[in-house]
């Protein structure tokens, strides 16, 4: 091992914020009157002084190259002194002072292949996770789902109107890195069959006990396999959740034929008029189909077209179907509902319905 | 080396939105990493199936965490991506930066690794994708002296992370940025060496709004909310009465616990049954805005599906003022309180929400040491299995 430098730096967490605030943000910190969206993309906002900060808030597909970060780092010091931020969202936001610079900057960042949006508009980027580019338990890739999804949704990324936020967001396996239980649309990869078992290599590759351990439904058990010892998992009691595969190599889960996309909607997380809530289970399996993944690209315009059509003013997706009810829902988009919608996991019983309050 | 020939991925050119494939395209000329990372990538569109194995134990010396272990399984074929590991970079708090500081990790990342990056990953880290094992230690040595750290993985306290709050949103019902990064610094130590069950996350949410999807993505959730009157400047409700917007749908009608009137002339607000949703703020920001008495709700437990079930946080402060000191210091105990609880009780991959669901609420707050509140739940329990404790066992605790 080779010995430390004597000067070594450790556990100093991350730059101070104040090194990068602008200082018309400095100046109106915690005194900020109230903000106008001046166009989609664009906003100001107003302390109460007077002082203006305008924001220009462009698209980006979060993997980056740094070949991009000089590009916006130029851009910054053209228009805007040097400062930027980015968004929650992924999305990259230029922090102006002076207003004439918006314009010439929305057609720099136009230029260069990063349009203007999101604010005032209904979609935002989407969240998502690492996929095929760089996950070891993914069902799907992530990037370029993204990609042929936000292709088709550009014109509510840019203003087009819908009756209230739509939050579309994706994670490649049910791990969901990206959290995504709380979406508007979740896009989610899906493994549908058990993982195989390598019992050649499982003693050499894995620590038994702790793959053992390592299932939440208690599904896997040691087993002796022509003299190794090996496991055996029970295969009605996997929910192919891949927590034995991220601890034993020797159970891959990956498989090209089974592997899938699953659609789930009306999640939210702004306490905004209903309480936040989970996305629930709208289609349970579509295939994967790269490059573009149409089938998955044309069920999430199929959501928003039937969504755009019935919803009021602010409902969200969830809170729409909660006033027309789920089986309007389905009838309306055309999704057909099978026995793979109702829970069957614990607690599956919140989810039945108690009572006579149906629509007809 | 050859450029990789990507048919499929090249379909991911075409189109509006700004592409990922253009990005590695970008730096594929100078990085073989990336000439192979594409192969392996258009091979997975081929094949539909990833090639990434997890990783063993690598990072850092005397750090636990913020390396992520990745190999590929095809190495004979992509020899480059051998080795592709993930370093994850605690971002400043809320992603400003400065066109320098986005250099200057420009010039670290084009040294040590890839070139390829994610502004920024799902808990809130800069994303350092494709470093070989060998570069981890200078490349860190470089992020530390342009005075970055790593951030979190594994069993530890994750990267804490927050929305802007005060730099840029009248909404911001306490310092979100001040507060992320005070805990960041104070819980270094828990940030860099896993000892906990499992993974810890905090998230600083400004106002019930919840930029940072705290509720639904932190163990802990910080969000803003005020106790007294929301302020109204009626000349401003009737301007945007002025300018079409019709009050009483779009305002009046949506709010959850009808506590809005609207009579033509002003808007009347019964403030002791407002739920503090946000939405006749949001609807009208130059008119309406939270109250004074600032300070923030705390919530506990939320977290993804991984193991027994997606949670959404629930309430374990109905207020706490979040802009006074004493009671930042009184509630870092609690996080103390917790963090021991739940060493002592919980099982190895265990969050602390589903610690919560397995031995209980009420012995949780038992163990933390806070007293029980009707604001904990949104309804008292409707079965009559009731576990009556011995009161003198309980006098004896005492």
């Amino acid at each position: 091992m080779s010995e430390a430098p004597a000067k070594r730096i450790t556990d100093i967490g991350p730059p101070h914020y104040e090194k990068f605030l602008p200082p018309m943000v400095k100046e109106n910190y915690g005194k900020w009157k109230f903000h106008e969206i001046v166009k989609p993309g664009v906003m100001f906002h107003q302390g109460e002084t007077g002082d203006k900060l305008f924001t220009v808030r462009a698209a980006s597909p979060r993997l980056i190259a740094v070949d991009t970060f000089r590009l916006f780092a130029d851009l910054a010091d053209k228009y805007c002194d040097g400062y930027l931020r980015f968004t929650s969202r992924n999305n990259v936001e230029f922090l102006l002072t002076e207003e004439a610079n918006i314009d010439p900057l929305i057609a720099d960042l136009d230029k260069e292949g990063f349009p203007v949006g999101s604010i005032g508009a209904p979609v935002s980027n989407i969240v998502h996770t690492q996929g095929w580019v760089h996950c070891h338990s993914a069902a799907t890739d992530a990037s370029g789902i993204v990609k042929a999804v936000m292709d088709d949704l550009m014109p509510y990324f840019q203003g087009k109107e819908l009756p209230a936020k739509t939050r579309v967001a994706l994670a490649c396996c049910l791990n969901m890195c990206g959290a995504v239980h709380c979406s508007d649309i979740a896009i989610l990869g899906i493994h549908t069959k058990p993982p195989a078992t390598n019992h050649d290599n499982l003693a050499k590759q894995c620590e038994i006990p702790t793959t053992v351990s390592s299932c939440p439904t208690g599904a896997i058990r040691t087993a002796d396999v022509d003299g190794k010892k090996s496991v055996e998992i029970q295969d009605d009691l996997c929910m192919y959740c891949a927590n034995c595969y991220t601890v034993c190599p020797a159970l891959p889960l990956n498989n090209p034929e089974t592997d899938g996309v699953s659609i789930w909607v009306g999640g939210k997380v702004s306490n905004a008029r209903s309480e936040p809530k989970f996305s629930k289970l709208a289609i349970p399996f579509l295939p994967n189909n790269p490059p573009r993944w149409p089938e998955v690209v044309e069920a999430v315009r199929n959501i928003i077209d039937v969504y755009a059509a019935g919803a009021r003013k602010y409902e969200r997706i969830g809170e729409w179907i909660e006033r027309i009810g789920w089986p309007k829902f389905f009838k309306l988009t055309g999704i057909e509902f099978t026995r793979y919608h109702i829970d069957d996991f614990k607690h599956a019983g919140w989810t039945y319905k108690r009572s006579t309050h149906l629509k007809f | 080396m050859a450029k990789r020939d990507t048919p499929m991925l090249d379909e991911l050119l075409k189109g509006p939105y700004p592409s990922f494939v253009k990005e590695l395209y970008k730096v594929q000329e100078r990085k073989p990493m990336v000439q192979d990372l594409l192969g392996q990538l258009e091979d997975s569109y081929e094949e539909r199936i990833g090639h990434w194995k997890h990783g063993g134990i690598v990072g850092v010396m005397g750090y636990g965490g913020g390396v992520i272990g990745r190999y590929s399984d095809l190495q004979e074929k992509y020899p480059a991506v051998a080795h592709f590991h993930t370093m994850r970079i605690n971002q400043p708090a809320a992603w400003f930066y400065t066109s320098d500081a986005l250099r200057t990790l420009a010039d670290i990342w084009e040294k040590h690794g890839s070139g390829l990056t994610n502004m920024h990953g799902s808990t809130g880290d800069i994303v350092l994708l494709g470093c070989k094992t060998d570069d981890l230690e200078p490349c860190f040595a470089d992020l530390t002296a342009a005075g970055f750290d790593l951030g979190g993985s594994g069993s530890c306290m994750r990267t804490p992370s927050c929305c802007l709050g005060k730099a840029r949103c009248e909404w911001a019902c306490y310092d979100t940025m001040k507060l992320c990064y005070e805990f960041t610094q104070e819980f270094q130590d828990e940030l860099h060496r896993p000892a906990f069950p499992y993974k810890f996350k905090f998230k600083f949410s400004g106002c019930p709004n919840d930029c940072v999807a705290s509720i639904a993505r932190a163990d802990m959730s910080l969000i803003g909310t005020w106790k007294d009157e929301i302020q109204v400047d009626q000349a401003a409700v009737a301007d945007y009465a002025k300018g079409g917007m019709d009050i009483v749908s779009d305002v009046v009608m949506n709010c959850p616990s009808k506590c809005i009137k609207y009579n033509g002339n002003g808007i009347e607000i019964d403030d002791h049954e407002c739920v503090h949703c946000m939405h006749c703020i949001n609807a009208m920001p130059k008119a309406l805005a939270p109250g004074k008495e600032r300070g923030a709700t705390i919530l506990l437990g939320s977290k993804a599906p991984i193991m027994e079930g997606a949670l959404l946080s629930s309430v374990l402060v109905p207020f706490i003022d979040l802009n006074d000191e004493d009671e930042i210091e009184d509630l870092k105990e609690l996080i103390g309180n917790i963090w021991d609880f739940w060493d002592e009780h919980g099982r190895n991959r265990e969050r602390v929400g589903e610690l919560i669901q397995r031995v209980g609420m009420a012995t949780f707050l038992d163990g933390i040491g806070l007293d029980p509140e009707p604001e904990m739940v949104s309804a008292p329990r409707d079965n009559p299995y009731i576990f009556f404790q011995d009161e003198e066992e309980e006098e004896d605790d005492e």
